[in-house]
């Protein structure tokens, strides 16, 4: 009977040990650490993290997922959120954090200087670091640049059949929608996107990287994507890769008129965060040259800072004009971009 | 066999002081039930809370734009992931275990390999093989010299192609169980309807498979619930469903109370189901009491039913495990991570450390729920029945209900401390590895549940008399009669839990403490970033060490299948 309790007691403190270890609870943390709520996953970000500890030697500290659940989740922390920055791929999902209140305003010459007005939240919330122009592809054999010049144009006749794009579920696609509402209104904006549906080539599936794939394939003449997709097809290792990119000529759109949607790798101080200081430095070190050049060379992103010399491939893709719509504007208006693509049967 | 009512075992408790006693233990095990169940309700029951805050009204959109769709692509899915699973489940498991053909022996464990295909991984290895600018029809395109309009090939982004899918990695819920059932079904009561005249067809449709029905039930219950709660899958297809519309309300037009309005339909819509299949078999009970003439007497097959049998028995592990495993493979020779590595170790280390404890612990708290099924508690009972209905609900949706309690209750605790003591505890739980495995709890405790409950029901219920008799206490009756005759049913629970949690991807993203990645994260980021070809190698990976437990289960079952499978001291 002894034997059984002596057990039983064991059993218990190796439970309330292991119960201990699983619940590192957060105030162990060191002062000189940021937390990162981040929906960027790329491998070649890692740069930024290690350089960043380096310079400053402020440690970082990564919980890496979905902009939207990572939004849930520092809603349900609360005040007690361990989170310092958040950092989207969209501008529709960091505007949406500062519509609900996880983020907080910051002053920063640094920050206001290096980054244009309508790439930043003018209060001061939230920053673009990154460009992505969202841009059209297509085939070099079957189609001319001069064939599909605006987005727009995408809607017209004479593309029937041939457009490859994906769903209306992605968030690109939700902001690019955003801004053509915002330049054509409403109204014209759900005539496009029926001239879009009625245009494709087959229902929206896959992600950018297969519409381009598709492009090269024959399965369409024109698709859309960001324009980071591409380039990593330029620069990838894999010889089918850099095949498919040399059947595909890419198109920046409405470059006589408002310009080309970009949308915008963007980051925040959290509203909680413990660690302001050292999160507004974090956020500085994402506009300085060195960072700059990492967004370009590492995904084939485009640098927000003037002037920042672009590497290959994206210097071969020359310049462009973007559309200036503040990235807060299209991001507003998401929600009803989704509804007007629900309408037009876009899926 | 016997056809029994089912005792109350509380029926029989007396009012005396000892019978009190008696009694109080049991009672012990049934309000940790409660508890349990409680708790596994709790974060639905936060989601579904907030119906009745004011919705952002895009219900009324969605009834007006893609509700009919939707409705008939879940109606689709339900219809051909459960015709699928359960043909496919039973017929192989049928074989398998009532026949001898080449190969038979081996095809028992190897039909359960696909369980150690994520079904998003293998939605991204068909669709990027079978693909228009894929290997597949880009090579028959080389040879023919075709276009696109010049040739039909079949829509792999479509209902057809997701539901072939799903069946494919979710058949084998059925065919494990149904294989059980029917392995432990008395020979000797086959024999019977055979010496009665009944060929060996009428046999199974009118002897084997009622008296299996009750596995293959909970077989396909647990398949259908994991098909209707699937998200990446559906979502990479391109098929809107139930799920995908609770995501597209909740994320695309941040309606929570929207989403949670989708959320209960489906889970009302899954309690409607389980309780009509239960009604509809109500009055059946099968207790086989004949376990010691067992010994089984397979039909050997030859020639062209033998090859039939082959054939039938090869596919579904050819399609749904070896084929993707070769795309994969081919994958990661065009790419592959460029991380495999020390860092790999690490995933795989953690994949493992979360896979196993939760292994562990679910089925543990599985034998609770089931042992109240089977004593047919009056208050554990329903409860835990309701608990087990969350498998249905989509993933992100339980983890954001396992975040809110948790939040709530760590603030709570956080004020209390500061005000009373002055100082502050932050979130004691919240970002933790126990609030992941909490989460993995919520989700899987439905899988845990269905195996060990289709244990107990094998085991007759007149045991536990005869041990009560003999003095047990009830506690005793569980530790020293139920747990050694659940060892099989428990080994499987932990097997499936512990692949479950390998291949569990939305709950581990955001429930999960700082710095902590694990193989299915690491495949997420690569598959999200469309990086296919170095996701492949995480993939790959993640079916190598699902396929540890799923061996390891299928040893133990085969030596105790070949063993004297009766009551043994």
């Amino acid at each position: 009977m002894s034997a059984i309790n002596l057990n039983r007691r064991h059993l218990l403190a190796a439970g309330a040990a292991s119960a201990g270890l699983l619940a590192a609870p957060s105030i162990l943390r060191a002062a000189s650490e940021i937390n990162l709520y981040s929906s960027r996953h790329y491998d070649t970000d890692e740069t930024f993290y290690t350089n960043f500890t380096k310079l400053t030697g402020i440690g970082i500290n990564r919980i890496e997922a979905k902009a939207e659940e990572l939004i849930e989740r520092m809603k349900a922390e609360g005040a007690n959120s361990p989170a310092d920055v958040f950092i989207t791929v969209d501008a529709g999902n960091i505007e949406r954090a500062n519509v609900d209140g996880l983020l907080q305003p910051v002053t920063s010459d640094t920050l206001t200087k290096a980054i244009p007005a309508h790439l930043r939240h003018p209060d001061g919330s939230w920053f673009g670091f990154s460009k992505r122009a969202r841009v059209i592809i297509v085939a070099k054999d079957r189609m001319k640049p001069e064939d599909v010049p605006t987005y727009e144009s995408l809607a017209d006749e004479k593309v029937k059949g041939k457009l490859l794009i994906r769903s209306s579920g992605n968030i690109y696609n939700q902001s690019l929608m955003g801004s053509i509402i915002a330049a054509d209104g409403a109204e014209q904006a759900e005539a496009w996107a029926r001239g879009i549906v009625a245009n494709m080539a087959r229902a929206p599936k896959g992600g950018d990287t297969d519409q381009i794939k598709a492009v090269a394939a024959g399965e369409g003449d024109v698709a859309v994507a960001n324009s980071y997709y591409l380039g990593r097809l330029i620069v990838s290792d894999n010889a089918e890769d850099r095949e498919i990119a040399s059947k595909v000529q890419i198109v920046f759109p409405n470059q006589n008129g408002r310009g080309t949607h970009v949308n915008i790798s963007g980051g925040g101080v959290a509203r909680h965060a413990k660690n302001v200081e050292g999160a507004v430095k974090f956020l500085e070190y994402l506009v300085s040259d060195e960072a700059q050049m990492l967004f370009a060379s590492g995904n084939v992103e485009y640098p927000v800072v003037e002037g920042v010399k672009l590497p290959a491939p994206l210097d071969t893709f020359g310049n462009f004009k973007e559309d200036t719509l503040d990235a807060q504007k299209y991001a507003a208006l998401n929600a009803e971009a989704v509804q007007i693509m629900d309408r037009a049967g876009w899926k | 066999m016997t056809a029994s009512t089912g005792t109350t075992p509380h029926r029989r408790a007396g009012g005396s002081f000892s019978g009190w006693v008696r009694k109080a233990r049991p009672n012990g095990v049934v309000a940790g039930t409660v508890v349990l169940a409680l708790l596994v309700l709790l974060p639905i029951g936060a989601v579904v809370a907030s119906l009745f805050s004011s919705s952002g009204g895009s219900i009324g959109h969605l009834a007006t734009t893609l509700l009919p769709e939707l409705l008939l692509n879940t109606l689709g899915l339900i219809v051909f992931v459960g015709l699928g699973t359960a043909i496919v489940g039973t017929a192989t498991a049928w074989l398998v275990s009532a026949c001898r053909f080449p190969g038979s022996r081996m095809l028992q464990w190897l039909l359960l390999l696909p369980l150690a295909m994520p079904a998003y991984i293998i939605g991204y290895a068909y669709t990027d093989f079978l693909l228009f600018a894929g290997p597949l029809q880009t090579a028959l395109r080389d040879m023919t010299g075709w276009t696109r309009d010049d040739y039909w090939f079949p829509e792999v982004h479509s209902l057809w192609g997701v539901s072939l899918m799903l069946v494919l990695v979710l058949y084998p819920y059925v065919y494990f169980l149904a294989r059980n059932a029917f392995l432990e079904q008395s020979r000797g009561l086959l024999d019977v309807a055979r010496t009665l005249g009944r060929g060996p067809w009428r046999v199974f449709f009118t002897v084997a498979l009622p008296m299996a029905r009750p596995a293959i039930a909970a077989g396909l219950a647990l398949a259908l619930m994991e098909a209707l709660a699937d998200f990446g899958t559906v979502q990479y297809f391109g098929v809107q469903t139930f799920t995908t519309a609770i995501y597209r309300t909740w994320f695309g037009m941040g309606d929570r109370v929207g989403a949670a309005q989708l959320a209960s339909a489906l889970l009302m819509f899954v309690f409607l189901l389980v309780t009509l299949e239960q009604w509809s078999r109500s009055r059946q009970a099968f207790h086989d009491t004949s376990r010691r003439q067992t010994k089984p007497m397979p039909v050997r097959l030859r020639g062209w039913r033998a090859a039939l049998a082959i054939i039938a028995c090869t596919l579904p592990v050819l399609l749904g495990f070896v084929l993707p495993v070769l795309i994969l493979f081919r994958l990661h020779l065009d790419g592959g991570d460029e991380l495999l590595g020390p860092r790999f170790l690490s995933y795989a280390s953690n994949s493992f450390l979360l896979a196993g404890t939760s292994a562990v612990l679910i089925t543990a708290c599985a034998v609770l729920t089931g042992y109240c099924l089977r004593s047919r508690s009056v208050v554990a009972g329903p409860l835990v029945r309701l608990a087990t209905l969350g498998y249905a609900i989509p993933g992100t949706v339980v983890a954001v209900g396992v975040l809110i309690p948790l939040g709530v209750f760590d603030n709570w605790l956080d004020a209390q401390m500061q005000s009373r003591f002055g100082l502050s505890t932050g979130l004691l739980f919240s970002g933790t590895m126990l609030a992941l495995l909490y989460a993995y709890l919520v989700r899987f405790l439905a899988v845990a549940n269905g195996a060990i409950e289709t244990g107990f029901k094998r085991i007759p219920p007149h045991i536990d008399d005869v041990a009560r008799t003999l003095g047990r206490t009830r506690r005793q009756v569980i530790t020293q009669v139920h747990l050694p005759l659940l060892n099989r049913s428990m080994l499987m629970s932990a097997a499936i839990v512990f692949v479950d949690v390998l291949k569990e991807l939305p709950a581990t993203l955001i429930v999960r403490p700082f710095n902590f990645d694990t193989l299915a994260v690491r495949v997420y980021q690569l598959a999200s970033d469309e990086r296919l070809e170095q996701a492949a190698t995480g993939s790959l990976v993640i079916v190598a060490i699902a396929l540890v437990p799923i061996i390891l289960l299928t040893r133990v079952a085969d030596s105790s299948a070949r063993a004297e499978p009766g009551l043994q001291p």
